[in-house]
């Protein structure tokens, strides 16, 4: 089971149309990867609720197909 | 999410209610099974805070459970005096920016 950098950044980007979306992949295996998320949606929104934001976006996929994703995310200036 | 079951929300409760701190995580802080536990559970030992960590390898009721308890779909899961701190990409973050210890300070 994974997920290409591909398919996780438009999933982000299908809900939170204006982010910025860095992926890296960390091992090449599709399961493990790292991604900057930077939206103005963020705004006023605790970490973890911004977190929760794009755990939404990838629509359960966190967790099951996805084992791994270090989450970084920033509000717009 | 699944649809949290009473008896395991009430596990939780009573968990995260009669400790200060503790750490929802796979294994435990001696062995823990898990790189992101293993992470968070080093954390919390290097700044000196004490903590009860609740393995969820060893039950999977509790596994599923705290995942809708928390609408978090990841474990671990950092609790203080019973509210949801993070999992490790924040509990490292706040770490890294101080707001961690902060935390422990008050």
């Amino acid at each position: 089971m994974s997920m290409s950098a591909n398919e996780i950044e438009s999933m982000i980007k299908e809900a939170l149309p204006d982010s910025v979306v860095v992926i890296e992949d960390l091992r090449g295996d599709g399961d493990h990867y790292s991604a900057h998320v930077k939206s103005a949606l963020f705004n006023g929104k605790s970490k973890i609720q911004q977190h929760q934001m794009v755990y939404k976006a990838l629509k359960g996929k966190m967790g099951q197909q996805l084992h791994a994703l270090a989450l970084k995310t920033s509000a717009e200036d | 999410m699944t649809e949290l079951d009473e008896g395991v929300k009430s596990r939780i409760e009573k968990e995260i209610s009669s400790n200060e701190v503790v750490l929802f995580m796979k294994g435990t802080p001696v062995f823990p099974q898990c790189g992101f536990s293993s992470m968070v559970s080093q954390v919390l030992s290097h700044i000196g805070v004490e903590f009860k960590g609740v393995d969820v390898l060893a039950e999977p009721t509790l596994r599923d459970g705290i995942k809708s308890f928390s609408d978090w779909p990841t474990i671990p899961q950092l609790y203080v005096k019973g509210e949801f701190i993070g999992g490790c990409d924040i509990v490292k973050e706040m770490y890294e920016n101080g707001e961690l210890q902060e935390l422990f300070d008050k």
